[in-house]
């Protein structure tokens, strides 16, 4: 039997001190509806918690002077969804965050800590990877930025080095006619596990796809950039063959695993299926953006 | 009896658990504290199958804050020989089951168990156990366990003369049934498999149990019979059932999973050896793995018919898994698969399975829903086949008073019929479906229902009041409805009644809270009881008045004079006589102890509409109608409960929950995340079709409700879904993957 030393800084210098200070065993508690899972059922037993959530800079919404967004990485998606303007440019983004879980663990449930529990299955995950978004980090050795689809390093890890805190998410300005969307298939309507989930960003000028990213969740060891997906939408009109080109390049970039969630076959089919759905959706907003 | 003028019966009365439990007020097992109390722990096996060579405790006893370990050693020894039963179980295999003896069975076996003063030290002192296992190959499946080659589990059970894992069978026959299929225009045959499914109660399993020194213990513990704790108890540690007060606790859900005993018998052991009170509670990961689901199961059913639609012969084999030690309710599916129908010829075969799973435990109508799912599915290509409406069939041929059923009996008057009736007339069923890929599909199903022994006390308090109590838990409602039959009764308030659960040193034995027993039974004593009780009433007022008793009568909750003395005294009412109680004789009270009998069989059809997306493979269930013969609504809001709970479990059980095993033999999907029951977002308004053809046997009308509402709904399910792709998907769940493997591999034949 061992304590647990809880620490509640309320500097990000403070929090990378003592982060970097305690041995390996310490662990970052945002949200805690992962961390908090994993030490009750024995997976994790931290001897030090470093909780991020008086950090200043972990929880502020803030507009960029560029047009974009900084997201705390440890504010809420219940705190988010409040925001007036946040949902309205990256509607694709909030709703990834806002399906994680319940209605109590919104509350909590963030997307830093989504992205560092790294769980190739994250719901807001895709999205994020869609959106273009970049991550800064810092710890003892200063900050340093890297895009989302950088962090993850396999499921249950990150390419975070020893000491290093995620700080923020940096949103791009968005030209006019820009949208996104995020679909994920679970069996139930809620409180479920994605088994696969598609996030699409675009932009239409004119009823041309001028640009697209598109970030796929739950079908490989990390949420996958599909460059090919976007390469068939972009310069189309997200016509019908432009549309099956990007499915299938979502399909073909399946690498999953058989398991108790869905067969590869499954998972490669509904990775084209939700690819189709999430980029109409996409594409109706940013029609009207 | 369905007396408009009744005042309480049929109505809808605030139930009396309803604040506490959304208040957090209510006291369940894992609430009870008690001052000096530790920590009881399972140690699990790692393994699906293994002998146990030897158990070295010395290093758990050795860590500090440890108090007590036990093994199977400490428990009564049942022989595999002699068979020792308790209602439908035998201690032969719960003793097994409990703490392993010879073997582990399942992964996730008890095999030894420690108190210490935290749970943490528990779960540190359960490593320290040193167990050497001699590893054997497993089977999981039905197919593996009754394979040629297959590892087998207990060297005694023997089949055909050979060691075997078929631990039973059972079988129905009525007529003849291939001269049956002789006359038969259409015969429809298929096999169809089910996998386990865990009854999915909220509360885990828990228990606070305290043992003196001269062996008086006390039992605080979440189960559905308070007396099969008691009897298990005594049976497992010896001590005297006079001894042991099992105290009910408040319960989240039992379904029949809480009709045996896991933790108790091991929390008395720990206390009797420590000299403290242990508490042990299950987490949820344990409750998956080793308690009961129902059993999976494997069934092939042929139906024969005429042109015109009579059904002239039926047949049936099912194979259930039964876990790791014998008693799967091969009765349940092989008994009531036919019963809704009037057929000359049935032939229905039962098989009990052991395999390295969790011993199963029962779940709603147990084994009747598995029957079913093969019957209704058959009957609904039968319909198909000769061009009838699914449910004009099953009228055609629908059992009746003085059908003979092939489990035996000859039907009285019962509803089933008029389940029938009411799904056809229904605004659920002429209303049309619109989209491309939906579809409707209807079932029916059937459960026997039980009485049994009840006990029941009901006295009237010195201001006037009524305390009932009753001995089986409260799981469905229970104490509103024996309180709206006692408020009827007794002519009084309903607000006057209140209606506890005794515990075992209080109240006479009454049997388990199960088999849709608890309101027939417990309102026949509480019957009884309460006539007893206006007998006493109106002997106090003949008394006070001075005349014979036989002059009084009791009416609208007063005794008043009648006949020659009608209007020559002023009438009492329950409070003035309980206030003069003590000048007129003493208290006023009385109890009544029966065994129950008269409850019979009770019939659902259920209609169900489901929308797939053909391209995910989800199945979304839009509509849902659940007609019912109740017998008598007692408390509408509880009946509508109860059909809810199980149309909600059907689905379920149909859609996605399944039990996962690894190549391990480990449950893979030990938790509500993997393992999916439905979320309410899953589920439309669940609709209910109350129909009351009053039970002619009980003095209310009362027959069973909980469990028929569970056994039509997988076939209504999977009948709907061939509806909308015309597809007869045979093997549960309907889960996306399987639903969309389904349809491509339809739509690529369509193709070629
Ligand atoms: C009931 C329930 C339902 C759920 N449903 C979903 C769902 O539908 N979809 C889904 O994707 N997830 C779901 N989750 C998982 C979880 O809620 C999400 O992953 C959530 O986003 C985690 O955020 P958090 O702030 O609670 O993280 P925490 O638990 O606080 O942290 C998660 C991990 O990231 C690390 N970490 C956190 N912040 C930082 C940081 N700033 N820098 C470095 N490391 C950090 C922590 O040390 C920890 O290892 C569910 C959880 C529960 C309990």
């Amino acid at each position: 039997m061992s304590d647990i030393r809880y620490l509640a800084p309320h500097t990000l210098d403070d929090a990378i001190a003592q982060y970097a200070a305690a041995d390996g065993a310490a662990r970052i508690l945002a949200g805690g509806t992962d961390l908090l899972v994993q030490m009750r059922s024995g997976v994790l037993k931290p001897s030090t918690i470093v909780d991020v959530k008086k950090v200043p800079e972990l929880m502020a919404v803030e507009e960029t002077a560029d047009g974009g967004f900084r997201i705390g990485a440890a504010v809420s998606g219940a705190a988010l969804e409040e925001h007036a303007k946040f949902g309205k440019v990256w509607p694709g983004v909030l709703e990834g965050l806002n399906l994680i879980g319940s209605t109590q663990v919104q509350g909590r449930a963030s997307m830093g800590g989504n992205l560092c529990n790294g769980s190739p299955a994250g719901d807001s995950v895709p999205a994020l990877v869609a959106a273009g978004v970049v991550a800064t980090i810092k710890g003892p050795n200063g900050t340093r930025e890297m895009k989302v689809e950088d962090v993850p390093a396999g499921p249950g890890k990150t390419n975070l080095k020893p000491g290093e805190i995620l700080v923020s998410f940096t949103f791009p300005a968005r030209p006019k006619g820009s949208s996104d969307a995020y679909l994920r298939m679970i069996p139930r309507t809620e409180m479920d596990i994605a088994v696969v989930g598609v996030g699409v960003s675009l932009t239409l000028d004119a009823g041309t796809c001028t640009a697209a990213r598109v970030g796929l969740g739950a079908v490989a060891p990390t949420v996958l950039l599909v460059a090919d997906a976007a390469k068939a939408l972009i310069g189309s009109k997200l016509d019908d063959a432009a549309i099956e080109a990007a499915a299938a390049a979502c399909s073909a970039a399946c690498n999953p695993i058989d398991d108790k969630r869905g067969t590869i076959e499954y998972r490669t089919k509904v990775a084209g299926v939700l690819l189709k759905r999430a980029t109409a959706i996409a594409a109706e907003r940013a029609g009207r953006a | 009896m369905n007396d408009q003028s009744n005042k309480w019966i049929g109505k809808r009365t605030v139930r009396p658990d309803g604040a506490d439990k959304v208040t957090g007020r209510a006291a369940y097992a894992a609430d009870a504290s008690m001052p000096g109390m530790i920590w009881g722990k399972v140690l699990r096996s790692p393994h699906p199958h293994a002998v146990i060579k030897s158990i070295d405790t010395s290093k758990a006893e050795a860590l500090p804050g440890v108090k007590a370990v036990a093994t199977a050693a400490d428990f009564v020894d049942f022989p595999t020989d002699t068979p020792v039963p308790l209602g439908i179980q035998d201690m032969r295999w719960m003793s097994r089951n409990i703490l392993a003896k010879e073997k582990v069975l399942f992964h996730g076996h008890p095999i030894a168990a420690v108190a210490a003063m935290s749970e943490e030290i528990a779960a540190e002192a359960c490593a320290l156990i040193e167990v050497e296992y001699d590893v054997l190959p497993f089977a999981i499946e039905i197919d593996d366990a009754i394979a040629k080659d297959a590892p087998i589990l207990h060297d005694f059970i023997q089949f055909e003369g050979k060691p075997s894992n078929i631990a039973g069978t059972l079988e129905h026959t009525l007529g003849d049934v291939d001269a049956g299929f002789a006359e038969a225009d259409v015969i429809v045959e298929r096999s169809f498999t089910t996998k386990p499914v865990h009854q999915g109660y909220i509360e885990t399993h828990a228990c606070v149990v305290s043992v003196a020194p001269d062996d008086r213990t006390t039992i605080w513990s979440s189960s559905q019979g308070q007396f099969m704790v008691r009897a298990m108890t005594t049976f497992l540690t010896g001590i005297p059932q006079s001894k042991i007060n099992a105290i009910p606790a408040e319960i989240g859900g039992g379904f029949g999973g809480k009709t045996i005993v896991y933790l108790e018998p091991v929390a008395t052991i720990l206390s009797k050896k420590s000299g403290r009170p242990v508490k042990m509670v299950m987490n949820r990961e344990e409750v998956m793995r080793a308690t009961g689901p129902t059993s999976g199961s494997k069934s092939t059913v042929k139906i024969g018919a005429k042109k015109d639609g009579t059904i002239v012969a039926g047949e049936g084999t099912f194979y259930l898994q039964a876990g790791c030690l014998p008693g799967s309710p091969i009765r349940g599916a092989a008994g009531c698969a036919f019963a809704p129908y009037d057929i000359k010829n049935v032939h229905s075969f039962g098989y009990d399975v052991v395999s390295n799973r969790s011993k199963v435990a029962a779940y709603r109508a147990p084994g009747a829903p598995i029957g079913a799912f093969a019957v209704e599915s058959v009957l609904d290509e039968v319909a198909e086949k000769i061009g009838m409406d699914p449910l004009k069939l099953r009228l055609k041929n629908a059992a009746k008073e003085g059908t003979k059923a092939a489990h035996g009996p000859t039907f009285p008057r019962i509803g089933y019929v008029e389940t029938l009736e009411a799904a056809l007339n229904s605004d659920h069923y002429k209303t049309p479906l619109t989209g491309k890929f939906q579809g409707r599909g209807v079932a029916s199903g059937f459960w026997f229902n039980a009485g049994g022994e009840s006990s029941a006390q009901v006295n009237i308090t010195e201001d006037g009041n009524v305390v009932v109590t009753t001995g089986h838990p409260d799981i469905g409602g229970s104490r509103a409805s024996i309180a709206n039959i006692t408020a009827e009764l007794l002519g009084i308030d309903y607000d006057q009644v209140s209606v506890q659960i005794g515990d075992t040193a209080s109240v006479g034995y009454s049997n388990l809270t199960g088999g849709s027993r608890v309101l027939f039974a417990s309102a026949m004593v509480v019957t009884e009881s309460a006539a007893e009780v206006i007998e006493q009433l109106k002997g106090r007022a003949a008394k006070i008045w001075g005349i014979d008793p036989s002059q009084v009568v009791w009416e609208g909750g007063e005794a008043r004079p009648m006949g020659e003395h009608s209007g020559n005294f002023p009438s009492m009412t329950l409070g003035e006589l309980a206030a003069k109680a003590n000048a007129t004789g003493g208290p006023i009270g009385a109890g009544s102890q029966s065994n129950t009998v008269g409850a019979e069989g009770g019939f659902a059809t259920h209609v169900c509409d489901v929308e797939v997306d053909v391209d995910l493979g989800i199945v979304r269930v839009l509509r849902y109608t659940c007609f019912q013969d109740v017998g008598r609504a007692i408390h509408p809001s509880y009946v509508e409960g109860q059909l809810q709970g199980g149309m909600a479990q059907g689905i379920g059980w149909a859609i996605n929950e399944e039990y996962i095993y690894n190549k391990k033999g480990q449950v893979d999907n030990p938790g509500f995340l993997d393992y999916r029951m439905p979320v309410c977002s899953d589920l439309p308004m669940l609709d209910c079709g109350i129909i009351e053809i009053p039970n002619p046997k009980h003095p209310q009308g009362v027959r069973g409700v909980g469990e028929v509402p569970l056994v039509p709904g997988p076939a209504a399910v999977r009948n709907a879904v061939f509806d909308a792709l015309g597809i007869r998907i045979d093997d549960l769940p309907l889960s996306p993957p399987t639903v969309l493997a389904a349809f491509d591999a339809n739509s690529r034949q369509a193709a070629e």
